[in-house]
């Protein structure tokens, strides 16, 4: 087993799966030749050659709209969009095509493509290379969403995502890319999707996040523990549709919750899990149902200071299970 | 440095003035902020005056045995660091005055009555109550991981203090909902609306309270009196020119009572949570009904008292009740009640239970009936006894004896055998 950064357990998904498939391929924005911005796609163009690692022109619009084509026409293509934040013409293919195909024909034609794109900030990226758009995709029946939390994880799920037979949204935290860093096995496994994990177990307070929030809250837990505030976290996995069952688990097991996205607050990811929470856990809540998230702001500020304050950090994790922790 | 002075606090609504009963410190001391300086004494309270401010007494202005008014300075204090002057008398005065209810001052508890929706649950499912768990959560608040510890911990006995004291507590608030939250009820034409007297909503309490508290259970036998009757009429006019009070059949009925409560000591008891107390004293409640009013005064020891005695008390407790006069001691200390249901001419009646008490006798009106004895018919005199019983604390079966045993005993009351005096 090899020690791999978060990206490193892309680039090793990638590169098995196009082993083991040849219909698997990847295409977007310099990922050819370049290897892709963040180098997800590296040495991928030497080993697998230009037909099946293409560089796209600067279309997000014609990377989903390709991508679907060829995943209907039986491909497995891998679309990568550069920023999560170019995204937004592609929106149209994603949900009006590949979201739908299945439903629409009556389950004839399908549209098995894996679109990968990293998303959040920390990065001094400001408002084009740091959102989170997660939300805008998160009631596309028809559509996945997968954010992983771990190389591990990325590894596994991305395989997943390439083999599932429906369209897989793929984020990936850039901050994560090379921060997060853990032995991944060489053999091949995949991560169910639609599955949630619980990451830590604990009895004083639930804190359910997903992608690099759940590092943080897994060091704040581990600060914690020594001050006998036990918290039990849960690591969504898959944003969209959500593990219901494993929310309400969580929620139930200590009956003070804490949501946390990094995402802008009102109407995230987390809102969704709150109302699950809400719904079915009445008589085991302890406290009001607490979301830890993004100001509703338009955008990731640029300056160093304002973006501190725009993200989520441990500081802000520790200070808010604290919170709950006493209620 | 600063130099501050030490005032006397107000130590209650009325007081002005407190006198120096001893200095706790002396000049040149160093001291804490929150440490006890002197003790005060008021003509309401004696209590220690804490310091304010942390630093080394300077002057002592008032001496011991003065007397001085109210935001007077006792001392000066040399602080090590500049204090908020705003900080004043007032503060000590509260702080001085919580210090001597014994008031925990550190804790908030503005929580203490917010109830989450699992904590109630989890108090409702395994029937929990609220009052009994200290709370960890902000406020005061008890959290579900309270309730979840105090499950954990519940084989932890529970002094008899707190057992006297808790389900009537829990009562309380219960009669509160109770008897307060009737449904609306809208007046009709020629209705009368009657507000409630102290006593009528004291009473309405009570009942709520047995009622809701006390699983009642009922049993009811048939007692022949023929010669208890019989023996009474023979004596009533001696009795009534001899002691200037009647002699009506009710002492007899409370003299078995006594008697087999003796035997049967198990029915003098009272439910206590996790335990049953059984009183030695044998105090017999019976009820006297004024107007819209209802007196329970009380026979002491009635198990030490001949039928004269018990008479006697019963005419002295009745008049006291009509006329008003009844004083706490004669209302308190009751074990176990007997109602006189039978003097409005009723022969069945479930008697509700006279709270804390595990049991309650009816004692119905005595009826001339034809029985059959040897298979012969018979002109008796027959009476019903009816008895409600704390389910919690009494069965069937020692209830059963309990009665056959008061049965026996008046069946058997005669001149033969029975004393008066």
């Amino acid at each position: 087993m090899a020690i791999l950064t978060y990206i490193q357990a892309i680039t090793k998904a990638i590169q098995e799966e196009m082993e083991q498939d040849e219909k698997v391929f990847i295409f977007g924005q310099d990922v050819g030749k370049k290897g892709g911005v963040f180098r997800a796609t590296d040495g991928l163009y030497e080993q697998f050659g230009k037909n099946r690692v293409i560089d796209a022109p600067l279309a997000e619009s014609a990377i989903a709209g390709v991508g679907i084509g060829a995943a209907m026409y039986g491909m497995r293509p891998i679309a990568e969009i550069q920023f999560a934040d170019f995204i937004l013409p592609a929106v149209n293919q994603i949900i009006s095509e590949a979201a739908k195909i299945r439903y629409r024909s009556n389950n004839d034609w399908q549209c098995p493509i894996t679109i990968r794109a990293p998303f959040g900030g920390g990065v001094n990226g400001a408002l084009y290379h740091s959102q989170s758009v997660e939300a805008i995709f998160a009631n596309q029946p028809g559509l996945k969403i997968v954010i992983p939390s771990s190389p591990y994880d990325a590894k596994g799920l991305l395989k997943a995502a390439i083999r599932d037979p429906d369209p897989v949204l793929f984020f990936e935290h850039k901050r994560a890319y090379r921060l997060l860093k853990e032995e991944v096995p060489d053999e091949d496994y995949t991560i169910p999707i639609g599955k949630a994990e619980v990451k830590r177990e604990g009895s004083d307070l639930t804190v359910i996040t997903y992608g690099l929030c759940v590092h943080f809250a897994m060091e704040v837990a581990e600060k914690l523990a020594v001050e006998n505030i036990d918290v039990h976290i849960l690591d969504l996995r898959t944003i969209y549709p959500l593990d219901k069952k494993a929310i309400i688990d969580a929620a139930k097991k200590t009956g003070k919750i804490l949501l946390i996205t990094e995402d802008n607050k009102e109407g995230s990811v987390m809102s969704e899990v709150a109302a699950i929470i809400a719904e079915h856990c009445l008589f085991d809540l302890d406290a009001p149902i607490q979301r830890l998230a993004g100001p509703d702001v338009p955008a990731m500020p640029y300056a160093p200071t304002m973006e501190k304050y725009f993200m989520i950090n441990p500081d802000k994790i520790e200070a808010a299970i604290r919170d709950l922790a006493e209620f | 440095m600063a130099t501050k002075k030490i005032t006397m606090p107000q130590l209650g609504e009325s007081i002005t003035e407190g006198t120096i009963n001893a200095w706790l410190v002396k000049e040149g001391d160093r001291v804490n902020k929150y440490d006890p300086i002197a003790d005060i004494m008021t003509d309401k309270v004696n209590a220690e005056v804490p310091t304010f401010f942390s630093g080394v007494i300077k002057e002592i202005v008032t001496n011991e045995g003065e007397t001085i008014g109210v935001g007077e300075v006792m001392c000066y204090i040399e602080t090590e660091a500049d204090v908020d002057d705003e900080e004043s008398a007032n503060d000590i005065a509260e702080q001085v005055h919580m210090n001597h209810q014994e008031e925990n001052t550190n804790k908030d508890g503005s929580m203490r009555k917010r109830y989450s929706p699992a904590v109630l649950r989890l108090a409702e499912e395994h029937n929990i109550d609220l009052n009994q768990i200290e709370g960890t959560g902000r406020g005061g608040r008890i959290t579900r991981k309270d309730i979840e510890k105090y499950l954990t911990n519940e084989t932890t006995p529970i002094s008899p203090m707190e057992v006297e004291d808790k389900p009537s507590v829990i009562a309380n608030e219960v009669d509160k909902k109770s008897t307060k939250s009737a449904p609306q009820v809208t007046l009709k034409n020629g209705d009368v609306e009657i507000p409630l007297t102290a006593i009528r909503k004291k009473i309405a309490e009570n009942m709520v309270r047995s009622k809701h508290e006390i699983p009642h259970g009922w049993m009811t036998i048939e007692v022949d009196v023929t010669e208890l009757v019989k023996f009474r009429n023979e004596i009533k006019d001696d009795f009534k020119q001899q002691e200037g009070y009647n002699l009506t059949y009710f002492p007899f009925f409370v003299k078995a009572v006594a008697q087999a409560l003796r035997e049967y000591p198990r029915l003098n008891s009272t439910w206590a949570g996790d335990k049953i107390i059984q009183r030695k004293a044998i105090n017999l409640s019976f009820a006297v009904a004024k107007e819209n009013e209802l007196f329970v005064p009380v026979i002491k020891h009635a198990d030490e008292k001949s039928i004269k005695g018990i008479a006697k008390e019963i005419h002295e407790l009745a008049i006291k009740a009509r006329s008003g006069k009844l004083t706490t001691q004669d209302i308190e200390g009751g074990t176990f009640t007997i109602n006189n249901a039978g003097s409005f001419g009723s022969i069945h009646s479930m008697g509700v239970i006279n709270y804390p008490q595990a049991a309650i006798l009816q004692i119905e009106a005595i009826v001339k009936r034809p029985v059959i004895i040897n298979d012969m018919f018979a002109a008796r005199d027959m009476v019903n006894l009816s008895l409600s019983i704390d389910h919690r604390i009494l069965d069937g079966l020692i209830s059963g004896r309990f009665l056959a045993r008061v049965k026996e005993i008046l069946e058997n009351t005669n001149r033969d055998n029975t004393k008066i005096y």
